[in-house]
């Protein structure tokens, strides 16, 4: 399954560091984060519920940056 | 400036204020530090706090992080020596914010400009009840419904039109600034805007299939897909900055020992500690970071703006390699309606012969009678046809005006046993006959678009090593075609499966950093779009499942567009190039002086900060793609 998400960070890197934070959250089979349309798009591994590994999505996310947020 | 950056301009400008004043002010001694570090914490304080979070969170290549040890590293070399110099820590953290803030205001300005590109989303459809009109979500909007669209509003649904005539605005659709024409009974898509006078359409389609929903859908999830060169910038900036991080550490702590332990020299650390925090200056990677996506950015948002959708950078990276071209015939360089394109060996005068041909065809709902209706442009008066008698796969016998018409191929007139004149042109011929004397023949065939000869020039002109035509047509017309427009090589009878092999021969024979690109619009060209490295979709006549296969779009039909869109990706690759060497050798060039203490950090905050604003410039100029 794959899913959009609205973000908001302020610099192309960070945007870099949370896409590999994303990818790096159990549950998520793949993610890209887009930097100039604010969008991260998330596919999770079969049987896993999104809300639940898109909160620990941000919660990593925070971690590699503080200053972003993911509108769930 | 939103709100953000506003609050951001407030304290660059306090600082240097500040900075300023206190540089004026003799003082020394403690007093001398408290006054400085007023302008440091005014502009820096978010720095050091985010660093402060990312030791917590162990990021210590966080660009915050890097930030604050240079300008704290700094001040504290000014106390250690006691030379009071601590203007040059607040100047790096001040220019630092300056590009910062540069950037944001850039990318935002460049996001809103593309997405004013794309404002074809409808607010509302009209509908009127009680013969008042009233808005109306247009998600609301049931098949079938009367809409009712006022001049200067935009068609919110597709649908065809029942009532009003009047001159359509496509621009936002096609790039075409030549206005579109319709009145009663005519499709209308969604996303034009009507000009002059009001329309009443019935929708065919509900919103979110409407043109309008999937043009927006397409350009919002574009650029979701990574090129190399996003791919290559995103690794490079997670080796880069550690990398530098390294060799500031080994600065300020290798040749210090050396001078020391094997040269006898005094050890002067403060020297290469200075080099090394240089050395963090220079260590964020933001310009190549921010630079490479908003060309890209830019540069689809430019195609869209010349009617060119482009699905993912990767796309435009891969169009700007393309050296063979392969297209398919029928509606991609020929018209793909059929059309009376010549009257020959006639004994009476064209319209007359028109006349009677779409009178005698009227019954008839066969591709080939339309043309000849649409050739004779006029209302068909069916009272004045008789006795229709139609001979499957011959033609028509009817009586027009009392008069005995036939119209058909040659086995009709053979079978009439009236003496026919054959025709050498490449079509369907139309033999007529009245009153059982040979009247001459109409030739019906599918009509070269009008820019296919250049579109093959104009791909030639922009490097492109080879042009093939593949379609399923008999080889005569295929080869009329070919010789027509210009196409290196065309094969004609083949089956849908037939042009994926061919096009597999072909990739197989090009070299490996060229590319192919498979131009069609027909529904059974969905398999070969997809085969071909990339598939070019000809957009407001192809079929919904082309347009999804494909990975770039032209929302006209006019094959002239391939060879812009073409030339569009070449700049955006042009750009991105020079932005990756340009930045990327500043950079090294600037750890280089810095190393030697050639370059301080003066030289290489401006250098960061300038590498930034110049290759963000140059990005956005791959949103002008006018001239191209």
């Amino acid at each position: 399954m794959k899913k959009t998400y609205k973000i908001d960070v302020d610099c192309a890197n960070c945007a870099n560091k949370m896409e590999d934070a994303a990818k790096k959250t159990a549950g998520v089979k793949d993610a890209t984060v887009n930097f100039m349309t604010l969008k991260m798009s998330v596919e999770f591994e079969e049987g896993q519920d999104p809300k639940a590994v898109m909160e620990q999505v941000r919660k990593n996310c925070k971690k590699v940056e503080d200053d972003c947020e993911i509108f769930l | 400036m939103n709100k953000k950056q506003k609050k951001m301009l407030a304290r660059i400008i306090a600082a240097a204020v500040l900075l300023a004043a206190v540089s004026f002010a003799p003082t020394t001694g403690v007093l001398r530090f408290v006054l400085y570090m007023v302008p440091y914490l005014i502009v820096g304080y978010d720095i050091l706090i985010k660093a402060a979070k990312g030791i917590r969170n162990r990021q210590i290549f966080d660009e915050n992080f890097l930030m604050a040890i240079a300008t704290v590293g700094a001040i504290a070399l000014a106390l250690y020596d006691r030379s009071g110099d601590y203007t040059e820590a607040i100047a790096v953290m001040l220019f630092y914010q300056v590009g910062e803030l540069f950037q944001s205001y850039a990318v935002g300005k460049s996001r809103r400009n593309i997405s004013d590109l794309m404002d074809i989303r409808p607010d509302y459809a009209n509908i009127e009840r009680e013969g008042k009109l009233e808005q109306v979500d247009p998600d609301e909007v049931e098949i079938g419904s009367l809409i009712v669209v006022q001049p200067g509003e935009k068609v919110p649904i597709d649908g065809i039109v029942t009532e009003g005539s009047s001159s359509l605005n496509t621009s936002a659709l096609t790039g075409e600034s030549l206005p579109r024409d319709v009145s009663a009974g005519d499709e209308i898509i969604s996303g034009c805007i009507n000009m002059t006078g009001l329309l009443k359409i019935q929708t065919t389609k509900e919103f979110g299939e409407s043109t309008v929903s999937k043009i927006l859908d397409l350009v919002e999830n574009a650029s979701s897909r990574k090129s190399k060169s996003e791919d290559f910038i995103a690794k490079f900036a997670r080796v880069y900055t550690p990398a530098v991080c390294i060799a500031a550490l080994a600065l300020a702590i290798l040749p210090p020992l050396v001078q020391m332990i094997f040269m006898g020299l005094p050890p002067r650390w403060d020297t290469w500690v200075y080099r090394a925090l240089t050395f963090l200056v220079i260590s964020c990677p933001c310009a190549l970071v921010i630079s490479i996506p908003l060309s890209f950015f830019a540069g689809i948002g430019g195609a869209s703006k010349a009617g060119v959708l482009v699905k993912g950078s990767n796309y435009l990276e891969t169009l700007s390699k393309t050296k063979t071209v392969v297209f398919d015939k029928t509606g991609t360089l020929t018209q793909g309606v059929f059309e009376v394109s010549g009257i020959h060996h006639n004994t009476v005068e064209n319209e007359k012969i028109l006349e009677y041909a779409a009178l005698a065809e009227s019954a008839s709902s066969h591709p080939i009678s339309r043309s000849l209706q649409r050739a004779y442009g006029k209302e068909i008066d069916r009272s004045r046809v008789q006795d229709i008698k139609e001979i499957s796969g011959n033609g028509v016998i009817a009586k027009v005006d009392g008069v005995e018409v036939a119209a058909g191929n040659t086995k009709l007139m053979e079978r009439l046993h009236i003496p026919y004149i054959d025709c050498h042109h490449v079509g369907t011929i139309v033999h007529m006959a009245i009153q059982g004397e040979y009247v001459g023949h109409i030739l019906i065939s599918d009509i070269v678009k009008p820019h296919a000869k250049e579109a093959i020039q104009a791909l030639k002109a922009s490097g492109v090593h080879k042009t093939i035509m593949l379609t399923g047509d008999a080889k005569k017309v295929a080869d009329q075609v070919a010789a027509a427009v210009g196409v290196d090589e065309a094969h004609s009878e083949l089956l849908p499966s037939d042009k994926v092999e061919w096009v597999e021969r072909f990739m197989e024979q090009k070299q490996d950093q060229d590319k192919l690109a498979f131009v069609g619009d027909g529904i059974n060209d969905a398999p070969v779009l997809r085969r071909a490295d990339i598939g070019i979709a000809m957009g407001a006549m192809g079929s919904d499942a082309a347009i999804e296969a494909a990975d770039v779009v032209l929302m006209d039909d006019d094959p002239l567009k391939i060879a812009k869109a073409i030339r569009i990706s070449r700049k955006c690759l042009g750009i991105v190039y020079q932005n990756i060497v340009f930045a990327i050798g500043i950079k090294l060039i600037c750890l280089i002086l810095g190393a030697f203490g050639i370059a301080n950090m003066w030289l290489a905050i401006f250098a960061d900060v300038g590498v930034m604003i110049i290759a963000v410039l140059n990005a956005i100029r791959a949103l002008f793609v006018q001239k191209l």
